[in-house]
């Protein structure tokens, strides 16, 4: 015994020395060879991970040498065209950055760029855990967080853009306070608490810093351990396959394959946002100048993911309140607080919206393709295309100067097309995906087409069809085989009506609207039925095959089917 | 079915080619309805079956970290090299500089290849077959959940939290103003608003003169032909600013000059507050407060570039188009003895974006 548990290597003793203190072994034991599902589209949470966690490491240098300052300071630097230019300190230490310090500018180019595919890696992996259904029970509170998480980084991104000071990102803050401004009662008060005093102020950088460096990233620090830890209890969903049930997981261990996957692809999202931010220049402030409120550039763009408040901001109809001495500018209010809460609230409240509609309270690991769920697909498409029209609508003006069109034109078919737009979207989409569960399931019964043609004996022409393998077969097969519910009757045995029924009548409806239109599965006396005739298919080929070998070995006397051989190849 | 059951491969070699496996039973179905088909047999790759290959596996995998090291020791003689001001030119870049460009690639690219050396080493050489673990219920066994439920009610009973509802219900006040002091603490983060949007320092002189904010020239009507633009600010400004270390100022008080033929103007918001067809407007949007310089002469349409709210200055700085709500404010500017433009008091209502106690 004693023997057994005194090390003597090295490693032994170090590995010892924690066991005893932390008692590792059991951490260990029960973690390390976990298993992941493995699928393409279980890598963008990842890379919304690798791409943070390149923000905090060069979020950090930057933070060596950037002065939150808005201190006014004549530049006296290397880049000419600004030398003598009043600026704040900001602006001259992202000048600094820039042009004096060997990589600072590489780091600023990778914090933004990384800052980018951060909130965009986010933003596609919450549609692919929405078009998946992955945020179903048990998950629902993971959604939240992620819902959470994807607001906190459009702010964070913000208040970093808004740091250097530049044109472009006063211009930013203008419209900012502009809005903080026209919220009721307390907007006025908020906006003067926030810049100290009237707009633009001398505290605002020195306040968004710390904001930006200490509390926002702590706390998307601290949901996304929370985000990770769910993940891992809860165990990772995955897609139906073979072998695949709700009950286990199938996929590679921990160690060592996914610590040298994921390892490797952190550094290849870092190796990818490194050699792209030494490519192409991002926010090259030194070009916009510092800021002054009385300049602006026209075709002022902010960064992609405030694109749709933006475009909200623009498409809204000028409507403001004057009454009782006070001014209600629904013109702001609507499109850049309102829309966004009634947008992320019915996003994070989905799971549950969901599960109301359908009655579904069960857990769900196993993934549903998107076609298979054709109504939250096609809410999802719509809702994209929604927050897409606004995003388009952001860019109205590039729009109509890139292709000379009127820009009130352009701004009255964007207020028409945001609402005409989405419905259409969910009417297609719905009949695509009920499209492709028909080809699935004409798919696994029916096989590939193979191009091979068959001359049987009697002349019939047959072409070879192929089964599909056992991976796509199980894909096909792995889908929940659900009937919605039954409308329960109008009125009781006895015929008298049932008022109080309206509830469950409701919820059948809903029910029938999401699953209704659903093709069902194929019986196992059909697939037994395709398989057979599969083999015998294949028997069919077997056969003809020998005899096409005959007739070519004793020199296409003895069957032959044509004078001119048309039948060799 | 057991909705947890995993059929165990059949393993009937003499299938088809297409298909790896053999006859399948789709006898397994869970209680939703899906079939449960089996786990694939151990799938060999190229590397399982031949050394050569493993080996050539192998060496790419070193190669990669040959390649990703050698990018990094490059890195930092790159930036030994070369100066932060050296340009360098790069086919379709142009001139970039030279230790961004080199830093930059080869840390990007040395990550790359010490990321691609260990993905490839995972999908080459570590195993291949999928292991597969079981889920656990969620959902605490019934003692458990008994257990905690007991336990709770014990400390709660123990407490006097239920039975004793003088010193719950105190505490609960305490609690509820203990966030009051912080809110008060954030007062100070800025004066009270008072009457400070309403003013500019246009009204801090009966007359203040206007300068042009291009050239820091004080303004003369002649410098200002029909259909010409002039941006301006109020004479003292930059003191103003050096004084208090804002611009805080100057994003109330910039204002456009335009001059249009007289007979062109269709109205004004006050009789008379041109001079000669010089027409002194904010220059801050109403909408969020973006300072405006787009002006279409013939139109005399003044467009935000920002939200592209469009005014029209002929016609008293009406909204003509866009999400902005109300006109732009006039100023009301004439000359003074010795010729140069002057304003004429302050603005008669406040410039800038809207805000709850504008009216």
């Amino acid at each position: 015994m004693s023997t057994s548990t005194t090390p003597t290597t090295p490693q032994g003793k170090v590995a010892d020395f924690l066991d005893e203190r932390l008692s590792i072994s059991k951490a260990i034991k029960s973690n390390i060879s976990k298993v992941f599902p493995d699928h393409w589209s279980f890598m963008l949470g990842e890379v919304a991970l690798y791409s943070f966690i390149i923000l905090l490491l060069s979020g950090t240098y930057l933070t060596l040498f950037f002065k939150p300052s808005m201190v006014e300071v004549i530049y006296n630097g290397p880049y000419v065209p600004l030398k003598g230019v009043k600026m704040s300190e900001a602006f001259a230490s992202t000048l600094h950055i820039s042009f004096d310090v060997r990589g600072g500018l590489l780091m600023r180019q990778i914090h933004h760029w990384a800052a980018l595919f951060f909130i965009g890696a986010m933003s596609i992996h919450m549609f692919r855990v929405f078009f998946t259904g992955a945020f179903r029970k048990p998950r629902e509170l993971n959604w939240v967080i992620g819902t959470v998480l994807v607001l906190l980084g459009i702010v964070e991104g913000f208040m970093g853009y808004s740091l250097p000071d530049d044109l472009l990102s006063g211009t930013g803050l203008r419209i900012t306070q502009g809005i903080i401004a026209a919220v009721p009662v307390v907007g006025t008060y908020v906006s003067f608490g926030l810049f100290g005093g009237e707009f633009p102020g001398h505290d605002v950088v020195a306040r968004f810093y710390t904001l930006h460096i200490l509390l926002i990233p702590g706390l998307i620090l601290a949901l996304v351990g929370a985000h990770l830890m769910m993940v891992w209890y809860q165990k990772h969903t995955q897609w139906p396959g073979p072998g695949r049930t709700e009950g286990n997981v199938v996929g590679y261990r921990l160690f060592p394959v996914y610590t040298a996957k994921a390892g490797g692809f952190f550094f290849v999202v870092l190796g990818i946002t490194t050699l792209i931010s030494a490519l192409v220049s991002i926010n090259p402030v030194w070009m916009f100048g510092p800021y002054t409120p009385d300049q602006v550039s026209a075709g002022s763009q902010p960064d992609w993911y405030m694109g749709f408040l933006d475009g909200a901001v623009r498409v809204m109809p000028n409507w403001e309140i004057n009454a009782l001495g006070h001014t209600l500018s629904l013109n702001l209010i609507v499109p850049a607080l309102v829309l966004p809460g009634i947008m992320t609230t019915l996003l994070g409240l989905y799971p549950w919206i969901e599960a109301w509609a359908t009655g579904d309270r069960r857990e769900h690991h196993l993934l549903d393709r998107p076609r298979n769920a054709p109504v939250r697909t096609a809410l999802g498409v719509m809702s994209i295309s929604f927050y897409l029209m606004l995003w388009i609508s952001g860019a109205n003006d590039i729009i109509a100067q890139t292709f000379r069109l009127s820009i009130n034109q352009i701004t009255v078919a964007l207020r028409v097309l945001l609402f005409v737009v989405p419905p259409l979207m969910f009417m297609l989409t719905k009949r695509w995906c009920l499209s492709l569960q028909r080809r699935d399931r004409e798919k696994v019964l029916h096989g590939h087409e193979t191009g091979r043609i068959l001359r049987l004996p009697h002349g019939e022409f047959v072409e070879i069809h192929a089964p599909l393998s056992l991976e796509e077969q199980a894909e096909i097969l792995g889908k929940m085989d659900v009937a919605p519910m039954a409308l329960p009757a109008a009125t009781d045995a006895n015929g008298v009506a049932q008022p109080a029924a309206w509830k469950a009548r409701m919820q059948a409806k809903l029910s029938q609207w999401f699953y209704g239109a659903n093709v069902s599965l194929p019986t196992r006396a059909e697939l037994l039925e395709a398989q057979s005739h599969f083999e015998h298919a294949d028997a069919l080929e077997v056969e003809a095959t020998n005899r096409h070998r005959t007739y070519e070995a004793v020199g296409g006397v003895l069957l032959a089917p044509t004078e001119d051989g048309s039948s060799r190849h | 079915m057991a909705e947890h059951s995993n059929l165990p491969a059949s393993p009937d070699a003499g299938g088809h080619d297409e298909a790896a496996h053999g006859a399948l039973d789709y006898g397994t179905r869970d209680e939703r309805g899906r079939f449960i088909l089996p786990l694939e047999e151990h799938h060999q790759r190229i590397t399982d079956v031949d050394p050569r290959a493993a080996k050539r596996a192998e060496r790419q995998v070193a190669w990669l970290f040959v390649a990703g090291a050698a990018c990094f020791a490059g890195a930092v003689a790159a930036f030994v090299g070369f100066s932060s001001h050296e340009l360098i030119h790069v086919p379709m870049l142009g001139n970039v500089s030279a230790s961004n460009f080199w830093l930059g690639t080869l840390i990007g690219l040395g990550s790359f290849f010490l990321g691609a050396a260990a993905i490839h080493w995972a999908r080459r050489l570590m195993p291949g077959d999928e292991a597969v673990d079981y889920r656990h219920s969620l959902r605490g066994d019934e003692d458990s959940r008994a257990s905690a439920i007991e336990q709770f009610k014990r400390g709660a009973a123990e407490s006097g939290f239920l039975s004793r509802p003088l010193v719950r219900r105190t505490m609960l006040g305490a609690m509820a103003l203990f966030p009051l002091p912080l809110v008060v603490l954030l007062a100070d983060l800025g004066p009270a608003p008072k009457e400070k949007l309403r003013h500019t320092m246009w009204g801090d002189k009966p007359a203040t003169r206007i300068i042009n904010q291009g050239s820091g020239e004080l303004v003369r009507p002649e410098h200002l032909a029909v259909g010409g633009l002039i941006n301006a600010i109020p004479e003292g400004l930059e003191k103003v600013e050096e004084e208090a270390g804002t611009q805080n100022e100057r994003a109330k008080s910039s204002i456009i000059l335009v001059r249009m033929n007289p007979s062109e103007i269709k109205a004004q918001q006050g009789q008379g507050w041109d001079y000669q067809g010089i027409l002194a407007y904010s220059k801050i949007c109403t909408h969020v407060g973006c300072p405006i310089s787009l002006y279409q002469q013939r139109t005399h349409a003044l467009l935000c570039p920002c939200h592209q709210s469009t005014f029209d200055l002929s016609d008293a700085g009406r909204v003509v188009f866009g999400p902005a709500a109300r006109h732009m404010p006039q100023l009301r500017i004439g000359v003074d003895s010795e010729g140069y433009l002057v304003s004429l008091g302050d603005f008669a209502e406040p410039v800038g974006p809207s805000f709850w106690e504008r009216g």
